[in-house]
């Protein structure tokens, strides 16, 4: 079976002033039709940019090199018009801040029309129609009354709500979604992410949900990838993930999650050190300077991602099962 | 039970017709750390602004030695602010990009010790520096070659370097990525035991929360709802937003498969609460008919235990899950 | 300034115009300020054997004389030094005097702010011209005058600038924050805002020294700023312009220079707008 997304070798540098800072390092990963993958990173991770390429959304001073490839074609330096026949249609992305991803002036049914009217050639009258089920779709209560009313009337919830609509207009094959419910409120989230995986499972399509946050991506995705630093460090299965981690950064992190059951701490878990900034280049692993375990070999050698049954993992001495 | 340090009665902010903040009222001790949760539009950070005057409050009082904070004369606050001192969320944000970092931190002592020579200045400067786990050598820099975990060490080293007594935090780690939001954390408790300063922790993590307060306060809409100490809240909390928000936090293991519950809570269509009683109501599954003509009042179910809830003394079902 | 002004200094300096137009001006302030030593002839000698003469390398008077037999080059160069020291003391005036004004009033917000702007809009409308001509009638010709005159209208703009610049930042965190350690409107006005809006000021006041110079010339040329035997680029020009048909030089070298000297002005402010307006940090 095709992946619905293969990205290969994937290398994003930005230059700036007389250095390229390099965001993204050699980043290979597919992902099949109807499948959930989760990206999970901090800052200087990279994990936007991967997918920023993939939507030749980079900056104008970003320089790509590898393949991706969508369904069989290849996106990466593609010219905007091959990029429009499959943007907003076929592949979509949803971003962290509704109130800016929406646009202020125009209603919302206007914005969910648009949609239609762009992409599949509908009429505004049918596309309107198809915007009113939309708004059913993503539970958006009154939706009738609500096509004619303005973003900032709405709460950030059902903002976001407006945002998956349209992403989900094309009936694509694949979503993006960009950290898409870390602007919201916390009692708000888990719906935002029900309703993803109710979306998902009505049509069906592959959905990457990046995020910085491990329990929103627990709920919802099959396998998870763990980036630091510009490259994958681990990849896995959910459930293998979260029971048995195997690279130290994924471990640590699980552990820096501050509980709300058990015993109350006197100081919280934490990583010593910083992530490296964006383009900071390291010698031997990234991770090394902030790892418990790390040796010399890990501060002079780089770990290579190595296949261990269905799950990848870069590190010299990954932690046992 | 030592005398309330700060002592806040009826306060409110009105942003234009909007109020942000009503009729909040409570006490705060030395050397204790109190939590403060609530969402957006709950008007936490508008407290904390309020609090110190840095906002203009409708109404209210605020005590704090003698002094109500609110009225005092300009002169008065100034010096008071010697002791009043505040760590925001955006840690860049928060430093002049124009003034190097070493002259950021020295600016409390240039006010308030004003007798101090240059170089004394740099001795504290360059061990605040060491304390809050940088060099000396960065007194040079600016802020823009900072990443925002070392911004906002540089902020809470210039609100410490005096040892205020009380130090409101306003949300200083939801800015920054979660592996080193402990560190900063960490330090805040470590800075706070050694000067025995008492702490106002803002935010919307109560996981956080949990872990380093001494009592906690939950708001909604711009008025308490509930206050608590931890495990009463956490285990048994009355107020049903508080259950609902404690139903949202996704599961303290995550475990694939298990999304956090969404809470049983009606997702509001617009912005802006109800007008008229309860400000929770149209998302309560518990409201009833005087929840929509009376504002609830913040009373003592349990000693130390406060809610805002006409049915606070019923024995309410939790909040259960979908199916 | 900071380290962002050395970023600045490096964008600016990778702009080829601006460099050039500053190289030029250089060029000319240098060239003013030495004339005297490169041409002997004074301002005022009349030369009667070559009145109007056409200029030349050849001859004694480099750009020519004009129709008393004054030369030329020596008139220029110090009409130069003249307009340039205007331009430069009222716009370092405009610039002292606008970016307090506008400062306190953008800070303080609220009643003091509605009654330092209302100050300033009467001050905006009042003809400026027949103020000057007013104190010209009172106090009589002089040049403090004329820098006064000049500078009492820089400023006015410069303050809407500089309170525009405050108004937008003062809300910013470390405003806040410096309002949280204990400091006074005083210092936050002085270490935090000032510094944090000189970018655009500064612009602005680089591209308001061509107005002012023209702004003399013009005074100038109506006959309320610099008197004979004294000379200004202005003064000059009104004199060319009397000659235009017989003795064309008359007008375009003065006339030349002040049109170049107000280009690499415009070049160099633009370019220093572009390299500041990069937002920092």
């Amino acid at each position: 079976m095709t992946p619905t997304l293969s990205i290969e070798d994937l290398s994003v540098s930005f230059s700036q002033r007389d250095a390229s800072l390099e965001a993204v390092q050699r980043v290979s990963l597919a992902i099949a039709p109807a499948e959930c993958v989760g990206i999970i990173g901090e800052s200087g991770s990279g994990k936007t940019q991967v997918f920023m390429a993939a939507m030749g959304l980079l900056a104008s001073n970003a320089l790509a090199r590898g393949s991706i490839r969508f369904e069989g074609g290849e996106l990466l330096h593609a010219d905007a018009a091959a990029l429009n026949r499959v943007r907003g249609s076929k592949l979509t992305m949803i971003f962290q801040d509704p109130m800016t991803s929406l646009a202020p002036h125009l209603c919302i049914g206007t914005q969910l029309a648009e949609v239609l009217v762009c992409h599949s050639g509908l009429s505004w009258r049918d596309a309107w129609s198809s915007a009113g089920r939309m708004l059913e779709r993503v539970r958006v209560p009154d939706p009738k009354r609500r096509l004619h009313q303005y973003p900032h009337e709405l709460s950030g919830g059902m903002r976001q709500r407006v945002v998956i609509g349209m992403s989900l207009m094309c009936e694509p094959r694949l979503v993006i979604a960009d950290e898409p419910t870390t602007a919201l409120d916390v009692t708000i989230q888990a719906q935002l992410i029900e309703l993803l995986r109710i979306m998902r499972g009505e049509f069906g399509m592959a959905l990457v949900l990046i995020s910085h946050d491990l329990g929103v991506v627990a709920g919802l995705a099959d396998r998870i990838l763990v980036m630091y630093a510009g490259r994958i460090v681990e990849c896995a299965s959910a459930q293998e993930l979260f029971r048995h981690a195997r690279h130290p950064y994924t471990a640590e992190m699980l552990k820096c999650i501050p509980r709300l059951s058990g015993p109350r701490l006197a100081r919280l878990p934490t990583i010593a050190g910083q992530p490296p900034r964006p383009g900071e280049l390291l010698e031997g692993c990234a991770f090394a300077p902030r790892c418990p375990l790390a040796q010399d070999r890990c501060r002079t050698e780089r770990p290579l991602l190595s296949n261990a049954g269905d799950s990848s993992v870069a590190c010299h001495f990954p932690l046992p099962r | 039970m030592n005398d309330a340090l700060l002592r806040v009665r009826n306060l409110s902010v009105d942003f234009g017709g909007h109020a942000a903040l009503s009729d909040v009222s409570f006490e705060l001790y030395a050397g204790e750390t109190l939590g403060l949760v609530g969402e957006s539009g709950s008007g936490k950070s508008t407290l904390a602004r309020a609090i110190l005057r840095l906002l203009r409050a409708a109404h209210g009082s605020v005590e704090w030695f003698g002094q109500d904070l609110l009225t005092c004369a300009a002169p008065v606050l100034r010096a008071l602010r010697r002791d009043l001192q505040i760590v925001f969320q955006d840690p860049l944000a928060s430093l002049n990009p124009r003034m190097t970092v070493g002259d950021t931190i020295a600016e409390p002592l240039r006010i308030f010790e004003p007798g101090l020579n240059g170089h004394a200045r740099q001795l504290r400067v360059a061990a605040m520096l060491e304390r809050v786990g940088l060099t000396p050598a960065m007194a040079a820099r600016y802020p823009h070659e900072f990443s925002g975990g070392q911004c906002q060490r540089i902020g809470i080293a210039r609100a410490m370097i005096l040892s205020p007594k009380l130090l409101i935090c306003d949300e200083p780690v939801s800015s920054l990525d979660m592996s080193i939001q402990g560190q900063i954390v960490n330090l805040l408790l470590d800075l706070q035991r050694d000067a025995g300063t008492a702490m106002l922790f803002i935010s919307h993590n109560l996981a956080v929360v949990r872990h380093l307060s001494h009592r906690v306060l939950v708001m909604y809409s711009g008025r308490l709802v509930e206050i608590a100490a931890p495990d009463a809240l956490f285990a048994s909390s009355v107020h049903p937003y508080t259950k609902a928000l404690l139903a949202a936090v996704p599961a303290s293991v995550p475990a694939a498969g298990h999304a956090a519950a969404p809470a049983a809570l009606v997702e509001r269509f617009a912005a802006a609460p109800p007008a008229s009683g309860c400000a929770f109501r149209d998302r309560c599954p518990y409201a009833v008919a005087v929840c929509e003509t009376t504002v609830p009042p913040l009373a003592e179910v349990v000693a130390g235990h406060w809610v805002a809830c006409h049915r606070s003394h019923e024995a309410l079902i939790p909040l259960s899950f979908p199916p | 300034m900071s380290g962002l002004g050395s970023d600045a200094a490096r964008r600016l300096r990778s702009n080829p115009a601006a460099v050039f137009a500053l190289y030029v001006m250089f060029a000319m302030v240098a060239l003013a300020l030495l004339g005297p030593w490169l041409n002997p002839n004074s301002i005022e000698a009349l030369d009667w054997l070559h009145v109007a003469a056409r200029p030349g390398m050849q001859s004694a008077h480099w750009f020519g004389t004009d129709r008393l037999g004054r030369d030329l080059f020596v008139r220029t160069l110090a009409g130069a030094r003249v307009s340039l020291s205007v331009g430069l003391v009222a716009s370092v005036c405009s610039l002292v005097v606008g970016l307090s004004y506008g400062a306190i009033a953008g800070y303080s917000g609220g009643r003091t702010d509605h009654l330092m702007m209302r100050i300033l809009e009467i001050l905006s409308g009042l003809p400026l011209i027949f103020f000057v001509i007013l104190l010209t009638v009172v106090f009589g010709r002089s040049e403090y005058l004329l820098f006064f005159s000049i500078g009492a209208v820089g400023w006015l703009t410069m303050a809407r600038i500089v309170r525009g610049q405050t108004m937008s930042i003062r809300r910013r965190e470390f405003i806040e924050a410096a309002v949280a350690s204990g400091a006074s409107a005083g210092r936050i006005i002085v270490k935090h805002v000032i510094p944090n809006v000189i970018g655009p000021v500064i612009v602005y006041a680089t591209l308001s020294v061509p107005q002012i110079i023209l702004f003399e010339s013009f005074l100038s040329f109506l006959g309320l700023g610099i008197q004979e035997p004294h000379a200004s680029l202005g003064t000059l020009i009104a004199e060319g312009a009397g000659e235009m048909e017989s003795a064309p030089w008359i007008l375009l070298v003065p006339g030349g220079f002040l049109a170049l000297l107000l280009l690499c002005l415009n070049i160099f402010g633009d370019g220093l707008r572009d390299a500041l307006d990069v937002k920092e940090g």
